[in-house]
């Protein structure tokens, strides 16, 4: 068992939602009681994703919440805050509520986030207290960054009062110019209009001094590049409490591989140069970030047999992620699930169910992880309504097992059981 | 570069066939060429139609403006759909880079040929350039005799002025000019010019004034009128003002220097009118030799093994 406590040799037993022993249960398990083998693995807290879009409304060709939640599952995670670019975008309480209802049917605990801007269009500020008020904790535009400094910052005044956080898809409209790739070698060599790495850096230096001008609790989604990372790093140290987040595709796939023409790998921001992959890496190790996130972003088939500019952006990653994060980052197990439990769990303002350290009378939100077993990606077999996924035929390490939800297990021997 | 080479002399034996009273020959009787054009075009389009037609290949155009792309057909949908009526090989010209490799990726059987994917590559336009310049250049004919199968460049002082970074045409003519020994150099405004040229074989030049008396080949390429819009330049008359082969600027070029262009021509714009006339121009030649060059390389996909002398 590990969590943020540490780590030790225990059983756990599940009653009605709740974690009800720790530790030897022999004697306590009632007959009849679905036992979830979990020799030669890890149990954890739950993961959390700060960062999947659910496609619904609006988008079921591509996903819906019930499909994402099991793909979610299948992937060891127990929570997920969803993202509001849908359509109709969550930029009020009946999205918000909808969404809501969807996920108490689900099979993982779904947080909707909502929108910053009315109609995610950055002009006028959406009914954030009106959200908040039914739990709604991070707000963000994502699929777009708030273009205009003074919305932003008159945003991030009106969080303030409500104790919530502004999550910002860090990048500079006029900069990126419709860029479909990164601005870099590769553009110049494959002839396609690339967005430098400086259309997402102007935006986290903008809002990082707008997050210290209001005090406000800033979150930056998705940081891909090198100088982002540095500039988190030096805000921090000067005191300012914002958080960050990279999604997996930044630290395994660099802007090389958009050489297929593929457009599973357009997604924004784009993938990088070999340079910031790797500060990505040391980012995730020396404690810049705080969470790794998915930024599961499905898109139907025939949207991806598109010619490359013309493709939408993103890759479908709840399944992928822990078996990445544990193939390719040189980090203990502990600090990937810090990285993917407990620390996504505090951004989220959801701790006190996820995340939290496997003891009695906490929520039952675990994931069983078998940390040496080896798979390799067939996007065929996702639970996710879509393919796009570019880590096909890849070998990974690190498995989820079983996945428990509200006391619920929702995934046994790696199978959705609903 | 060998395989270069060897087009470049299928070339030449093209050239003879369209020289001949019936320029035809029955290489390809019986194949069926697509020309999937999903961009405009006049010259490569009716230079490849007339290509496939001279090797007595059977035509089929697809028209992107007519299609049922227009009904939201994907465009895999669309490839597939014509792959299943049996054809041999599909000429693609799209407007989005790397259109080509993708529908190599999805076809199972038909070659693809690449007529120019957005601002990637337009490779039988570079081998058309490649085989004129041979065939033109004095300098070359001086080196080398006039009618040379070597196609060696080397020596060779290449200038490509224009809007590089969106131009398939300057990408292809970089590699095969520089694979046949060419010293090939860009010109043009630092906004023109791609991000990066990390990895390109070539020279870089803001200044065309200083290197125009020095070029064997002057080539220009199209300056599209949106590119000041783009705020990439503030106006087309500054751009002829530094980069225009005007009159004046022709003046400076050697005598046995060659004057290119892919077409069409913006006049008065990269290239004067009076400059096209010039006998230093040999671009009506590029065009003529665009359908023996795409004879060459609708052969080496279809027909090699087919006896060109005897047939």
């Amino acid at each position: 068992m590990l969590d943020a406590e540490g780590s030790r040799k225990a059983d756990v037993l599940v009653s009605q939602g709740s974690v009800v022993a720790v530790g030897d249960i022999t004697g306590l398990v009632p007959r009849g009681a679905v036992v979830l083998d979990a020799s030669g693995c890890v149990v954890a807290p739950g993961l959390v994703d700060l960062h999947t879009h659910m496609r619904e409304p609006g988008y079921e060709d591509a996903e819906t919440v019930q499909s994402a939640a099991r793909a979610a599952a299948l992937g060891g995670f127990s929570a997920v805050v969803a993202m509001p670019n849908t359509d109709p975008p969550a930029d009020n309480a009946s999205i918000v509520s909808h969404v809501r209802a969807l996920g108490e049917r689900s099979c993982v605990d779904v947080y909707p986030a909502g929108t910053i801007s009315v109609g995610r269009a950055g002009k006028a500020l959406s009914p954030m207290a009106e959200m908040a008020a039914l739990g709604v904790r991070i707000f963000t535009d994502d699929g777009a960054g708030v273009q205009d400094a003074r919305l932003m910052r008159r945003a991030m005044e009106y969080a303030g009062a409500l104790g919530v956080t502004l999550a910002e898809h860090c990048e500079d409209a006029a900069l990126a110019a419709g860029g479909h790739m990164h601005e870099g070698e590769w553009s110049s060599r494959l002839g396609i209009a690339g967005q430098p790495a400086e259309a997402e850096e102007l935006m986290v230096m903008r809002d990082l001094a707008l997050a210290r001008m209001t005090g406000a609790k800033l979150h930056l989604l998705h940081l891909s590049t090198a100088a982002s990372l540095a500039m988190v790093s030096a805000a921090r140290r000067s005191g300012l409490g914002v958080t960050a987040e990279v999604a997996p595709h930044h630290f395994t796939l660099t802007d090389a591989a958009v050489a297929s023409y593929d457009p599973v790998f357009k997604v924004h921001p784009p993938l990088r140069s070999a340079l910031d992959v790797a500060a990505v890496k040391a980012a995730l190790a020396d404690g810049t970030v705080d969470a790794i996130a998915t930024d599961h972003a499905p898109h139907p088939r025939q949207a991806k047999e598109a010619p490359f500019d013309a493709a939408p952006p993103g890759m479908i990653g709840l399944e992928t992620a822990v078996g990445l994060a544990l193939s390719e980052l040189d980090l203990p197990l502990a600090a990937v699930l810090a990285l993917m439990s407990w620390q996504p769990a505090v951004i989220a303002g959801i701790d006190s169910a996820h995340g939290g350290p496997v003891a009695v009378g906490r929520p039952a939100n675990l994931c069983v992880i078998d940390p040496e077993a080896t798979w390799v990606v067939d996007p065929d077999r996702s639970a996710s309504l879509s393919r796009n996924n570019p880590y096909k035929g890849r070998e990974l390490t690190g498995m989820v097992r079983h996945t428990v939800t509200r006391g619920e297990p929702v995934v046994i021997g790696g199978e959705a059981q609903r | 570069m060998g395989e270069i080479r060897e087009l470049l002399r299928l070339a030449d034996r093209f050239g003879e066939v369209n020289r001949r009273p019936i320029p035809k020959v029955p290489a390809l009787r019986g194949k069926t060429v697509v020309n999937m054009f999903f961009e405009d075009s006049t010259r490569t389009r009716l230079s490849f139609d007339t290509a496939a037609r001279r090797l007595s290949a059977d035509v089929v155009t697809f028209s992107a403006s007519t299609s049922s792309l227009n009904k939201g057909e994907s465009l895999r949908d669309t490839v597939e759909t014509v792959e299943s009526l049996g054809v041999d090989a599909l000429v693609v010209r799209h407007s989005s880079s790397g259109v080509p490799w993708q529908i190599s990726s999805w076809v199972k059987r038909p070659s693809v040929v690449n007529a120019g994917d957005g601002c990637h590559e337009h490779p039988t336009q570079a081998l058309l350039d490649c085989y004129t310049i041979a065939r033109t250049s004095p300098v070359l004919a001086d080196r080398y005799g006039p009618d040379s199968d070597d196609f060696d460049f080397q020596g060779l002082l290449v200038g490509i002025v224009g809007d590089i970074s969106h131009s398939r045409v300057a990408r292809s003519d970089v590699a095969a000019m520089t694979a046949l020994g060419a010293t090939v150099t860009l010109i043009g405004p630092p906004t023109l010019l791609p991000p990066s040229l990390a990895g390109w074989p070539v020279e870089v030049s803001n200044d065309l004034d200083s290197l125009i008396g020095d070029l064997d080949v002057c080539y220009l390429l199209r300056l599209q009128r949106e590119r000041t819009a783009e705020a990439l330049l503030p106006s087309l008359r500054e751009y002829r003002a530094i980069y225009g082969l005007t009159e004046e600027r022709a003046d400076k070029l050697r005598s046995d220097a060659l004057v290119m262009h892919p077409g069409p021509a913006n006049l008065g714009v990269e290239i004067d009118a009076d400059v096209t006339r010039r006998p230093c121009s040999v671009i009506g030649a590029q065009v003529a030799n665009g359908v023996s060059v795409r004879m060459a390389v609708l052969y080496y996909l279809l027909g090699s093994g087919v006896d060109l002398v005897n047939s």
